[in-house]
Protein backbone atom coordinates (compact mmCIF):
# COMPACT_ATOMS: atom_id res chain seq x y z
CA UNK A 1 0.00 0.00 0.00
CA UNK A 2 1.44 3.06 -1.04
CA UNK A 3 -0.18 7.06 -0.41
CA UNK A 4 0.81 10.08 -2.01
CA UNK A 5 1.36 13.57 -0.84
CA UNK A 6 1.22 16.51 -3.78
CA UNK A 7 3.68 19.27 -3.46
CA UNK A 8 2.75 22.32 -5.81
CA UNK A 9 4.77 25.74 -5.70
CA UNK A 10 3.53 26.87 -2.46
CA UNK A 11 2.28 24.14 -0.45
CA UNK A 12 3.20 24.15 2.79
CA UNK A 13 1.71 21.10 4.79
CA UNK A 14 3.20 18.34 3.03
CA UNK A 15 5.83 17.49 5.83
CA UNK A 16 3.19 17.33 7.79
CA UNK A 17 1.23 14.93 6.37
CA UNK A 18 4.35 12.93 5.13
CA UNK A 19 5.32 12.65 9.22
CA UNK A 20 1.53 11.70 9.76
CA UNK A 21 1.41 8.57 7.38
CA UNK A 22 4.58 7.95 7.50
CA UNK A 23 5.81 7.40 11.45
CA UNK A 24 2.18 7.83 13.17
CA UNK A 25 -0.10 5.56 10.79
CA UNK A 26 2.70 3.89 9.33
CA UNK A 27 2.54 3.26 5.51
CA UNK A 28 4.60 3.78 2.42
CA UNK A 29 4.29 7.56 1.58
CA UNK A 30 5.94 9.87 -0.89
CA UNK A 31 5.99 13.34 -2.36
CA UNK A 32 4.33 13.62 -5.46
CA UNK A 33 5.15 16.84 -7.67
CA UNK A 34 2.80 18.36 -9.68
CA UNK A 35 4.48 17.78 -12.78
CA UNK A 36 4.03 14.24 -11.91
CA UNK A 37 1.75 12.56 -14.49
CA UNK A 38 2.11 8.98 -13.37
CA UNK A 39 0.05 7.74 -10.48
CA UNK A 40 -0.17 4.24 -11.31
CA UNK A 41 1.93 3.01 -8.00
CA UNK A 42 -0.48 4.87 -5.56
CA UNK A 43 -3.73 3.45 -3.45
CA UNK A 44 -4.27 7.32 -2.19
CA UNK A 45 -3.24 10.52 -3.12
CA UNK A 46 -3.41 13.23 -0.48
CA UNK A 47 -3.58 17.33 -1.76
CA UNK A 48 -1.72 18.36 1.18
CA UNK A 49 -2.69 21.63 2.31
CA UNK A 50 -0.78 25.64 1.85
CA UNK A 51 -1.76 28.10 -0.54
CA UNK A 52 -0.72 26.95 -3.94
CA UNK A 53 0.38 29.37 -6.39
CA UNK A 54 -0.32 32.15 -3.85
CA UNK A 55 -3.86 31.39 -4.07
CA UNK A 56 -3.87 34.16 -6.99
CA UNK A 57 -6.76 34.72 -8.83
CA UNK A 58 -8.84 31.74 -6.76
CA UNK A 59 -7.76 29.26 -3.86
CA UNK A 60 -6.84 26.53 -5.92
CA UNK A 61 -8.06 28.01 -9.55
CA UNK A 62 -4.18 27.43 -10.86
CA UNK A 63 -3.41 24.21 -9.25
CA UNK A 64 -6.45 22.54 -11.34
CA UNK A 65 -4.55 22.80 -14.61
CA UNK A 66 -0.91 21.24 -13.22
CA UNK A 67 -0.19 17.79 -14.72
CA UNK A 68 -0.71 15.88 -11.39
CA UNK A 69 -4.30 17.26 -11.65
CA UNK A 70 -5.05 15.94 -14.84
CA UNK A 71 -3.85 12.64 -13.80
CA UNK A 72 -5.31 12.46 -10.44
CA UNK A 73 -8.66 12.84 -12.19
CA UNK A 74 -7.98 9.67 -14.09
CA UNK A 75 -7.23 8.41 -10.82
CA UNK A 76 -10.04 9.23 -9.22
CA UNK A 77 -11.92 7.74 -12.46
CA UNK A 78 -10.36 4.38 -11.57
CA UNK A 79 -11.50 4.73 -8.34
CA UNK A 80 -8.15 5.94 -6.25
CA UNK A 81 -8.73 7.38 -3.15
CA UNK A 82 -7.99 10.95 -2.79
CA UNK A 83 -8.40 13.24 0.29
CA UNK A 84 -8.34 16.87 -0.01
CA UNK A 85 -7.19 18.61 2.86
CA UNK A 86 -7.65 22.45 3.25
CA UNK A 87 -6.06 24.05 -0.42
CA UNK A 88 -6.54 20.50 -1.19
CA UNK A 89 -10.47 20.67 -0.30
CA UNK A 90 -10.08 24.19 -2.33
CA UNK A 91 -8.20 22.49 -5.60
CA UNK A 92 -10.81 19.32 -5.49
CA UNK A 93 -13.40 22.05 -5.87
CA UNK A 94 -11.92 24.19 -8.36
CA UNK A 95 -11.53 20.86 -10.55
CA UNK A 96 -15.17 19.54 -10.15
CA UNK A 97 -14.12 16.89 -8.71
CA UNK A 98 -16.05 17.68 -5.58
CA UNK A 99 -19.27 20.07 -6.06
CA UNK A 100 -19.49 23.76 -4.07
CA UNK A 101 -16.83 26.10 -3.27
CA UNK A 102 -14.77 27.52 -0.73
CA UNK A 103 -15.38 31.36 -0.20
CA UNK A 104 -13.66 34.16 2.12
CA UNK A 105 -14.25 33.62 6.04
CA UNK A 106 -17.51 35.11 6.73
CA UNK A 107 -15.70 37.38 9.17
CA UNK A 108 -12.88 38.13 6.93
CA UNK A 109 -10.72 36.96 9.29
CA UNK A 110 -7.94 33.98 9.16
CA UNK A 111 -8.48 31.22 11.60
CA UNK A 112 -5.78 28.82 13.35
CA UNK A 113 -7.22 27.30 16.20
CA UNK A 114 -9.14 23.97 17.43
CA UNK A 115 -12.38 23.26 16.02
CA UNK A 116 -14.73 19.86 16.66
CA UNK A 117 -16.40 17.77 13.86
CA UNK A 118 -19.08 15.56 14.31
CA UNK A 119 -18.70 13.32 12.10
CA UNK A 120 -22.22 12.84 9.93
CA UNK A 121 -21.28 9.47 7.97
CA UNK A 122 -19.24 7.03 9.51
CA UNK A 123 -19.70 4.26 6.57
CA UNK A 124 -16.84 5.85 4.29
CA UNK A 125 -13.56 5.03 3.27
CA UNK A 126 -12.21 8.37 5.23
CA UNK A 127 -14.20 8.13 8.00
CA UNK A 128 -15.05 4.03 8.26
CA UNK A 129 -13.00 3.93 11.77
CA UNK A 130 -15.06 6.47 13.12
CA UNK A 131 -18.62 6.32 14.64
CA UNK A 132 -21.73 7.99 13.64
CA UNK A 133 -22.19 11.26 15.87
CA UNK A 134 -18.50 10.89 17.15
CA UNK A 135 -16.76 14.18 17.74
CA UNK A 136 -12.71 14.96 16.29
CA UNK A 137 -10.73 17.81 17.62
CA UNK A 138 -8.77 19.07 14.42
CA UNK A 139 -7.23 22.55 14.25
CA UNK A 140 -8.37 24.28 11.37
CA UNK A 141 -5.98 27.08 9.39
CA UNK A 142 -7.56 29.33 6.66
CA UNK A 143 -8.71 32.40 5.74
CA UNK A 144 -11.35 31.06 2.59
CA UNK A 145 -12.59 27.96 4.12
CA UNK A 146 -16.56 28.91 3.65
CA UNK A 147 -18.47 26.17 2.48
CA UNK A 148 -21.11 27.21 -0.42
CA UNK A 149 -23.12 25.49 -2.74
CA UNK A 150 -26.36 26.17 -4.11
CA UNK A 151 -29.87 25.11 -2.86
CA UNK A 152 -30.20 22.61 -5.19
CA UNK A 153 -26.20 20.96 -5.09
CA UNK A 154 -26.77 21.18 -0.52
CA UNK A 155 -30.01 19.02 -1.01
CA UNK A 156 -28.20 16.94 -3.57
CA UNK A 157 -25.32 16.51 -0.79
CA UNK A 158 -27.37 15.81 2.01
CA UNK A 159 -30.18 13.27 0.27
CA UNK A 160 -26.86 11.00 -0.75
CA UNK A 161 -25.29 11.48 3.10
CA UNK A 162 -22.36 13.18 0.82
CA UNK A 163 -21.62 15.36 3.97
CA UNK A 164 -18.69 13.63 6.42
CA UNK A 165 -18.28 16.52 8.96
CA UNK A 166 -19.70 19.48 10.66
CA UNK A 167 -18.45 21.84 12.66
CA UNK A 168 -19.70 21.57 15.97
CA UNK A 169 -19.15 22.24 20.00
CA UNK A 170 -16.97 19.65 21.84
CA UNK A 171 -20.29 17.76 22.63
CA UNK A 172 -21.31 17.86 19.15
CA UNK A 173 -24.07 20.57 18.89
CA UNK A 174 -23.83 22.29 15.52
CA UNK A 175 -24.14 25.68 16.13
CA UNK A 176 -23.30 28.93 13.61
CA UNK A 177 -20.59 30.09 16.66
CA UNK A 178 -19.04 26.53 16.74
CA UNK A 179 -18.16 27.25 12.88
CA UNK A 180 -14.59 28.74 12.42
CA UNK A 181 -16.05 30.41 8.66
CA UNK A 182 -19.48 30.53 8.06
CA UNK A 183 -19.56 27.70 5.71
CA UNK A 184 -23.14 27.05 4.70
CA UNK A 185 -24.78 24.11 7.53
CA UNK A 186 -21.60 24.01 9.09
CA UNK A 187 -20.19 22.25 6.69
CA UNK A 188 -16.19 20.78 7.18
CA UNK A 189 -15.89 18.40 4.86
CA UNK A 190 -17.62 16.14 2.14
CA UNK A 191 -17.18 13.22 -0.27
CA UNK A 192 -18.11 12.83 -3.93
CA UNK A 193 -21.37 10.47 -5.02
CA UNK A 194 -18.81 7.40 -5.55
CA UNK A 195 -17.24 7.94 -2.13
CA UNK A 196 -13.46 7.67 -3.10
CA UNK A 197 -12.80 11.18 -3.67
CA UNK A 198 -13.23 13.67 0.05
CA UNK A 199 -12.04 17.27 0.48
CA UNK A 200 -12.14 18.79 3.95
CA UNK A 201 -10.78 22.11 5.62
CA UNK A 202 -9.46 21.38 8.84
CA UNK A 203 -6.17 19.49 9.06
CA UNK A 204 -6.07 16.17 10.32
CA UNK A 205 -2.22 15.42 9.53
CA UNK A 206 -1.73 18.43 12.79
CA UNK A 207 -3.95 16.21 14.91
CA UNK A 208 -2.49 12.81 14.83
CA UNK A 209 -0.54 12.74 17.78
CA UNK A 210 -1.11 13.29 21.71
CA UNK A 211 1.70 15.73 21.73
CA UNK A 212 -0.17 17.76 19.55
CA UNK A 213 -3.14 18.20 21.33
CA UNK A 214 -5.01 15.48 19.74
CA UNK A 215 -4.80 12.11 17.82
CA UNK A 216 -8.49 12.26 16.81
CA UNK A 217 -6.90 13.24 13.07
CA UNK A 218 -5.30 9.81 12.64
CA UNK A 219 -8.74 8.32 12.31
CA UNK A 220 -9.58 9.83 8.87
CA UNK A 221 -5.85 8.14 7.48
CA UNK A 222 -6.48 5.10 9.15
CA UNK A 223 -9.93 4.51 8.00
CA UNK A 224 -8.25 4.94 4.63
CA UNK A 225 -5.93 2.32 5.35
CA UNK A 226 -8.99 0.22 6.63
CA UNK A 227 -10.40 0.71 3.57
CA UNK A 228 -7.54 -0.66 1.23
CA UNK A 229 -6.49 -3.54 3.07
CA UNK A 230 -10.08 -4.56 3.18
CA UNK A 231 -9.58 -4.26 -0.51
CA UNK A 232 -13.15 -2.80 -0.75
CA UNK A 233 -12.26 -0.94 -3.98
CA UNK B 1 -3.67 42.59 -34.84
CA UNK B 2 -3.41 43.32 -30.74
CA UNK B 3 -6.34 43.82 -29.40
CA UNK B 4 -7.01 44.62 -25.32
CA UNK B 5 -9.55 42.72 -23.27
CA UNK B 6 -10.96 43.64 -20.38
CA UNK B 7 -12.64 41.10 -18.28
CA UNK B 8 -15.07 42.15 -15.45
CA UNK B 9 -16.09 39.41 -12.88
CA UNK B 10 -18.13 40.13 -10.68
CA UNK B 11 -20.28 37.66 -7.95
CA UNK B 12 -23.98 35.96 -8.18
CA UNK B 13 -26.77 38.00 -6.78
CA UNK B 14 -27.14 36.02 -3.89
CA UNK B 15 -23.11 34.76 -3.05
CA UNK B 16 -22.24 36.31 0.48
CA UNK B 17 -19.37 38.96 -0.43
CA UNK B 18 -18.01 39.56 3.23
CA UNK B 19 -15.19 41.84 1.41
CA UNK B 20 -18.22 43.64 0.27
CA UNK B 21 -20.36 44.28 3.38
CA UNK B 22 -17.29 45.39 5.03
CA UNK B 23 -16.61 48.45 2.55
CA UNK B 24 -20.19 48.72 3.28
CA UNK B 25 -20.03 49.41 6.34
CA UNK B 26 -16.61 51.67 6.44
CA UNK B 27 -18.67 54.07 3.95
CA UNK B 28 -21.87 53.82 6.66
CA UNK B 29 -19.34 54.56 9.36
CA UNK B 30 -17.51 57.97 6.85
CA UNK B 31 -21.27 59.27 7.39
CA UNK B 32 -22.29 58.65 3.69
CA UNK B 33 -25.97 57.80 3.69
CA UNK B 34 -26.68 57.16 0.32
CA UNK B 35 -24.58 54.01 -0.26
CA UNK B 36 -26.86 50.75 0.18
CA UNK B 37 -24.58 48.32 -1.24
CA UNK B 38 -21.28 47.39 -1.98
CA UNK B 39 -19.83 44.41 -3.70
CA UNK B 40 -16.57 43.04 -4.84
CA UNK B 41 -15.31 41.80 -8.27
CA UNK B 42 -12.42 41.92 -10.03
CA UNK B 43 -10.55 43.53 -12.82
CA UNK B 44 -8.77 41.76 -15.61
CA UNK B 45 -6.67 43.58 -18.32
CA UNK B 46 -5.42 40.78 -21.26
CA UNK B 47 -3.70 41.84 -24.61
CA UNK B 48 -4.35 39.02 -27.31
CA UNK B 49 -3.51 38.58 -30.67
CA UNK B 50 -5.89 37.84 -32.87
CA UNK B 51 -7.49 38.23 -36.46
CA UNK B 52 -10.02 40.47 -35.47
CA UNK B 53 -11.97 41.40 -32.76
CA UNK B 54 -14.86 38.22 -32.81
CA UNK B 55 -11.86 36.23 -32.68
CA UNK B 56 -10.19 37.66 -29.66
CA UNK B 57 -13.66 37.72 -27.84
CA UNK B 58 -14.38 34.57 -28.59
CA UNK B 59 -10.98 33.18 -26.72
CA UNK B 60 -11.07 35.55 -23.64
CA UNK B 61 -14.73 34.35 -23.73
CA UNK B 62 -13.52 30.39 -23.10
CA UNK B 63 -10.65 31.69 -20.78
CA UNK B 64 -13.55 32.96 -18.51
CA UNK B 65 -15.26 30.47 -18.27
CA UNK B 66 -12.03 28.21 -18.29
CA UNK B 67 -10.02 30.10 -15.39
CA UNK B 68 -10.84 33.74 -15.02
CA UNK B 69 -14.33 33.28 -13.27
CA UNK B 70 -15.98 30.33 -11.35
CA UNK B 71 -19.24 29.83 -12.30
CA UNK B 72 -20.41 28.16 -9.08
CA UNK B 73 -20.40 31.85 -7.55
CA UNK B 74 -18.87 33.93 -10.39
CA UNK B 75 -20.41 35.59 -13.60
CA UNK B 76 -18.10 37.82 -16.15
CA UNK B 77 -18.30 40.32 -19.11
CA UNK B 78 -16.29 40.57 -22.17
CA UNK B 79 -15.28 44.25 -23.70
CA UNK B 80 -12.64 43.84 -26.54
CA UNK B 81 -10.84 47.16 -27.94
CA UNK B 82 -8.08 47.47 -30.49
CA UNK B 83 -5.08 48.12 -28.10
CA UNK B 84 -3.67 51.33 -28.59
CA UNK B 85 -1.10 51.14 -25.64
CA UNK B 86 2.20 49.08 -25.47
CA UNK B 87 1.92 45.78 -24.02
CA UNK B 88 2.46 46.47 -20.13
CA UNK B 89 5.83 45.63 -18.47
CA UNK B 90 5.81 42.62 -16.63
CA UNK B 91 8.98 42.49 -15.10
CA UNK B 92 12.72 42.76 -15.53
CA UNK B 93 14.04 41.60 -18.25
Amino acid sequence: MRFGVTVFPGTNCEMDTYHALREVIGVQTDYVWHQERDLSRYDAIVIAGGFSYGDYLRTGAIARFSPVMESLAEFAARGGLVLGICNGFQILCEAGLLPGVLLRNAHLQFRCGWTHLRVENAATAFTGATTLGQTLKVPVNHGEGNYYADPETLADLNRHNQILFRYATADGDVTPAASPNGSVENIAGIINRSGNVAGMMPHPERACEPLLGSDQGAYIFKSMVNCLTAGSR
Amino acid sequence: MLYKAEVKVTLKKGVLDPQGSAVEGAVKSLGYTGVPQVRIGKYIELWVEAENAEQAADLVNELGRKILSNPITETFTVTVTESADRLVQTGVK
